[in-house]
């Protein structure tokens, strides 16, 4: 009983945070029709932003929103500047182009801040919560993880049907002929959608950062689960991103704990294939398929 | 490919068959360079010697150990400022591994034949090693002094003739603290903590010969892998409520942080390679923000010592290892894990003088086997010979307080196998360096 | 002027013979290769063989991944995991300095298995487009070094299984000797046993390549539609591409084995899979020759850019990730500005100068 707990409560908090990665991964297949693999590497050195500011003497918080205004920032220049030339073009070279920049990211990262395992802080604790005798393996690090991949969603819920802007970005997303015909500024949109969902990603980089070990390659994992996620909801559905990122949180979760850690990737494979074979679009897909 | 025209076709069939029948026969006035051992002057020069090895400079392990090689350079250098060796200035060459097997075939293949070392000192790992220490054996590199504790390095000699341990095994550390335990709490219900290679192996081996019965879990992790959250979760599924853990530093921190998260509160032993309680503690407490603080968590963590540390600023050897780290070393403080680098060079320059003048790689290997015991900075002897290449015989088994390790008792020495435990009474534990710090020794044999 | 006025008629008939059959004449390329492999390998140095090695070895799974990349269009990101089965496979016969097949054999086992997977994995990706395949096949090449270390008993886990190669076998050590009177190394051993594994690969990627099944494979890629109008199967020509390129990967993977003298998880990352892809891309999409060069390209480039940057001044660490940061650069570049890569740029502009000129 103790074990299934801990189990769904990792389970809980992981999947949050594969839900976030998979809102920024979604967010920038709605605006561009891109994957962009490299969204990894970028929550990655952004967090090693935020390390670096922390290194300094700064607070967890300042290192916090740094990162978060260095992933905005990050991801508006990456699109304007790498991304805009292959947009439209053949699929294969925006791929090509995204693996590209995570290779680069990658390297960077380590000429600039090095190698080693760095550990990461955690504010609001890392003990575990004792309610008689069940130990209740929520620490006070993993209740934020929750909370705040679920503001943040609902924000950008609102952001998308409640404001004129939210109407531009679908608008662009949609078709951009017709809403470049209608005064939208598109490649404003784009690039705005990229800085969002770098802004995301980079959030998801930071939780998972929280209380483990930082290296380089942390974050290398998390594309796949991620993109797992994403198309587990369907690429089309922020909705459909959260709800896959906890599903799979929580089944990868199940594998290692019962079956073995060294499978859970074995397991986000199968599960991958299963829905791409089934349900292609995903469990909240509702678009047409594609049959020839 | 572009259409060949008859020309083309022509030439090329008379460029191959010229080619291949000059070819046959040819004398290729080269020598092959095949790796003869009786290859004496590999590495070594009138006024040097080089040797090498492969270390986690990057990656899981690096934390503590990237530091070891650190010491080994500035002690080196502390020599060479001091003439060297019979005249021969002692260079290191460092590659890095990242601690994975397959980037340590790669290094110690440019080691081996690119930088054309002597002999490899030190080369560190359990794992990693192991995908070497054939090649090493094959090409006749006299490979001394392994960074790791797996029985493997010393107990088939007829194997790896090349091959030399250097500190206790953990198989003996594991009869030495499951000894103690068996012998101070014997209701202790006990889980067992491994990575999940010979490291773990060969533990366990140590700890089953005296606390098979009180042993209730088993969690192996496997190194690069950070979730090690379903093992400790099972250790406290299974009520273990006293924890053996021989890992990396890294892991220490890890099962730390995990088994606060999960409020599991059993008394703690960290094997050696582990628990070194400064590195530990700034690992941790960056995790909490500083909530965690310094060397604390680590309090009443049992652990075993084989050479005096940082935390014995009075005992000779250290005062040697300070000196020489404050004149020749670079960024940073002394540590336990430049001590074990220092500790480290000072054998490998006494290996060297036995080898006599005139060192080759087989000699080398004849004079550590015939060495004997010679005072250094262990707290027991090697058990260096013949018919047995491991390294230091044994250790005490501390307790940690604030940092420093409290000792629960006196030197104790064995074996692997049957061999029973004593207390070390060769007096190594009380030896000193002489006055220049640099090892005086005669040539063997 | 014409060749034939000058030599006799039967060899101008059979050089009309060989211009004109591709077999023959990739036959005669492969010839013509096996000198110059053998003139490199014996003319240097224990280390250089070695990493002559590896480039083979990248260039046999770059020739596979070029292939289905380029000529079929499917995307594949999990060669690497091919290459860990191909390398499992060797290792587990390499386990006694007696193994129970001779090193062909072995090698011939290794290529076969990783086929019959990756006919599997072919048939599922086969119903994928564009960065569902990538995804699909990342997925793949984190998952397969899991499942080593889970069934750590027989794959040893994170150690891994240590690789023995067999002893050189005496008829190859006498041939050697014959044509070089030179002895044979280990690596020298290893290396030929990487580069003739290579040239048979090209050669039998340059026949399909360009033989129906290439044409088949092309018009799959550039239009679906068409294709299957034209009566091609969709699903049977993407998975023939598919398992060939795995099997390539497979056989890569082996040669890998021995080369490397071990397998464990930690040599196959992610990073080997991304490799692949930019030797590939550096070289050129399809085109072998293009394999050939980015595999040379990953070989000997990073410790060229890694001495520049210790000369730069950086340290040990950071210049040696300045070669992957200079790769991923230059992956970069040449997709935006160069997208045929460095073989089809220059034939591009061959082309442009032959029209204009």
């Amino acid at each position: 009983m103790q074990q299934f707990l801990t189990t769904a409560l990792t389970g809980l908090t992981l999947g949050m945070v594969y839900a976030a990665f998979a809102l920024a991964l979604v967010l920038i297949w709605r605006s561009t029709r891109i994957v962009n693999f490299a969204q990894a590497p970028m929550a990655m050195i952004t967090t090693y932003v935020a390390l670096a500011l922390i290194d300094a003497g700064f607070s967890y918080w300042i290192g916090f929103a740094a990162a978060l205004l260095s992933g905005l920032v990050l991801g508006a220049v990456i699109e304007r500047v790498v991304i805009r030339p292959v947009e439209g073009k053949a699929h294969i070279n925006a791929v090509i182009l995204t693996l590209g920049l995570f290779i680069v990211i990658h390297a960077l990262a380590a000429v600039i801040f090095g190698s080693r395992y760095r550990s990461f802080p955690a504010p609001f604790g890392l003990q575990g919560f004792q309610a008689g005798d069940v130990t209740i393996a929520l620490t006070g690090f993993g209740i934020f993880t929750i909370v705040s991949v679920l503001v943040v969603m609902l924000l950008l819920v609102a952001l998308f049907r409640y404001t004129d802007l939210g109407l531009m970005m679908r608008a662009s997303a949609f078709n951009q002929e017709v809403a470049r015909l209608l005064g939208v500024k598109v490649s404003r949109m784009l690039t705005l959608g990229w800085a969002l969902a770098a802004l995301v990603g980079s959030l998801s980089g930071l939780l998972i950062a929280g209380g483990s070990l930082v290296h380089p390659s942390y974050m290398d994992s998390v594309v796949v689960y991620g993109f797992v996620a994403a198309v587990l909801g369907g690429l089309d559905s922020p909705a459909g991103a959260v709800v896959g990122g906890f599903l799979l949180g929580v089944s990868l979760s199940f594998v290692s704990g019962y079956v073995g850690s060294e499978l859970v990737a074995l397991a986000s494979l199968v599960i991958l294939m299963l829905v791409l074979l089934l349900r292609p679009g995903g469990l909240f897909s509702h678009a047409a398929e594609r049959r020839v | 490919m572009k259409r060949w025209t008859r020309k083309t076709t022509l030439v090329t069939s008379v460029v191959t068959v010229g080619a291949l029948v000059a070819a046959c026969g040819a004398g290729g006035s080269r020598e092959e360079d095949s790796g003869d051992g009786g290859a004496s002057d590999v590495g070594i020069t009138e006024s040097s010697i080089k040797i090498g090895a492969h270390f986690p400079l990057t990656g899981v392990a690096a934390p503590g150990y990237s530091e070891i090689p650190t010491g080994m350079e500035a002690y080196f250098d502390y020599v060479n400022a001091n003439g060297g060796v019979h005249g021969r200035k002692i260079e290191l060459v460092v590659r890095d591994d990242g601690y994975n097997p397959t980037n340590t075939s790669q290094v110690t293949n440019e080691l081996v034949l690119k930088d054309e070392i002597f002999a490899m000192v030190g080369g560190l790992g359990t794992p990693t090693h192991a995908a070497v220490v054939d090649f090493l054996n094959a090409e006749k590199v006299p490979d001394l002094f392994v960074s790791s504790g797996s029985i493997q390095w010393g107990d088939a000699p007829e194997e790896k003739p090349y091959t030399f341990g250097w500190q206790p095994d953990y198989e003996i550390e594991g009869k030495i603290i499951g000894q103690y335990i068996a012998e101070n709490m014997p209701d202790a219900k006990v889980g067992l903590f491994l990575q999940d290679d010979d490291l773990g192996v060969d533990s366990e081996k140590g700890v089953r010969q005296y606390l098979d019965d009180q042993i209730v879990a088993v969690e192996r992790y496997t190194s690069g892998n950070t979730d090690v959250a379903p093992q400790i979760a099972a250790l406290k599924a299974k009520g273990a409520d006293l924890v053996l853990a021989f890992n990396t530093p890294s892991y220490t921190a890890l099962s730390q942080l995990i088994s606060m998260k999960l409020n599991y509160k059993p008394k703690w032993f960290y094997s050696n390679i582990g628990s070194d309680p400064m590195l530990v503690g700034s690992l941790l407490s960056k995790f909490s923000e500083g909530a965690v603080e310094g060397a604390s968590p680590l309090d009443g963590v049992l652990t075993t010592e084989y050479i005096a540390g940082v935390d014995s600023p009075d005992d000779p050897w250290v005062q040697l290892w300070q000196k020489a780290w404050d004149e020749h070393g670079g960024k940073g403080e002394l540590t336990n894990y430049r001590v074990y680098g220092m500790a480290k060079a000072y054998t490998f320059v006494q290996a060297l003088m036995a080898a006599g003048p005139d060192p080759t790689r087989d000699g080398i290997v004849e004079a550590v086997e015939q060495m004997g015991p010679v005072p250094g900075p262990e707290l027991a002897p090697f058990r260096f010979s013949e018919d047995s290449h491991m390294g230091i015989s044994g250790m005490q088994v501390v307790e940690l307080k604030g940092g420093a390790s409290d000792p629960l008792t006196p030197v104790l020495v064995t074996d692997t196998g049957d061999a029973p435990i004593e207390e070390d009474n060769s007096g190594a534990a009380d030896d000193a360096p002489p006055a220049s710090g640099i090892p005086e020794v005669e040539p063997a044999g | 002027m014409s060749v034939a006025t000058r030599v006799p008629a039967p060899l101008a008939k059979a050089l009309g013979r060989i211009s004109s059959s591709t077999l023959l004449r990739h036959l005669l390329f492969a010839l013509f290769g096996l000198v110059i492999v053998i003139l490199v390998l014996e003319s240097t140095d224990q280390f250089r063989n070695a990493q002559f090695a590896s480039m083979a070895y990248l260039g046999i799974a770059a020739g596979g991944l070029t292939v289905l990349t380029g000529l079929n269009g499917q995307l594949s990101l999990g060669h690497g995991a091919f290459m860990a089965i191909g390398a499992y496979t060797t290792a587990l016969f390499f386990q006694d300095s007696e193994p129970p097949l001779p090193v062909v054999g072995v090698l011939i086992v290794a290529t076969v298995v990783t086929l019959i997977v990756g006919a599997a994995v072919g048939v599922a990706a086969a119903r994928l487009h564009g960065p569902y395949i990538a995804g699909a096949t990342l997925a793949l090449a984190v998952a397969v070094p899991g499942i080593a270390l889970f069934f750590s008993d027989t794959l040893g886990g994170e150690q891994g299984l240590n690789v023995l190669v067999p002893d050189i076998p005496d008829w190859f050590a006498n041939v050697v000797f014959f044509i070089t009177a030179n002895e044979v190394s280990t690596s020298k051993y290893i290396g030929y046993i990487g580069w003739l594994c290579l040239l048979a690969t090209f050669v039998l990627l340059a026949n399909l390549s360009r033989s129906r099944v290439g044409r088949v494979w092309r018009a799959v890629r550039d239009d679906e539609v068409a294709a299957e109008i034209a009566g091609i199967n969709l699903g049977r020509a993407r998975v023939l591409a598919f398992v060939v390129s795995a099997a390539c990967a497979g056989l890569a993977g082996a040669v890998m084995a021995m080369a490397v003298r071990i397998t464990a998880p930690s040599g196959f990352s992610l990073t080997l899979s991304l490799t692949l892809l930019t030797a590939v891309v550096l070289g050129g999409l399809g085109s072998l020759l293009g394999a050939l060069i980015g595999a040379a390209l990953l070989t000997f480039l990073p410790q060229v850019v890694t001495g520049v940057g210790h000369d730069a001044g950086l340290s040990d660490l950071q210049a040696a990730e300045l070669a992957p940061l200079v790769y991923g650069l230059t992956m970069v570049l040449v997709i935006l500005l160069a997208p045929a890569g460095i073989v089809g740029s220059i034939r591009g502009a061959w082309r442009r100068r032959k029209e204009s000129a």
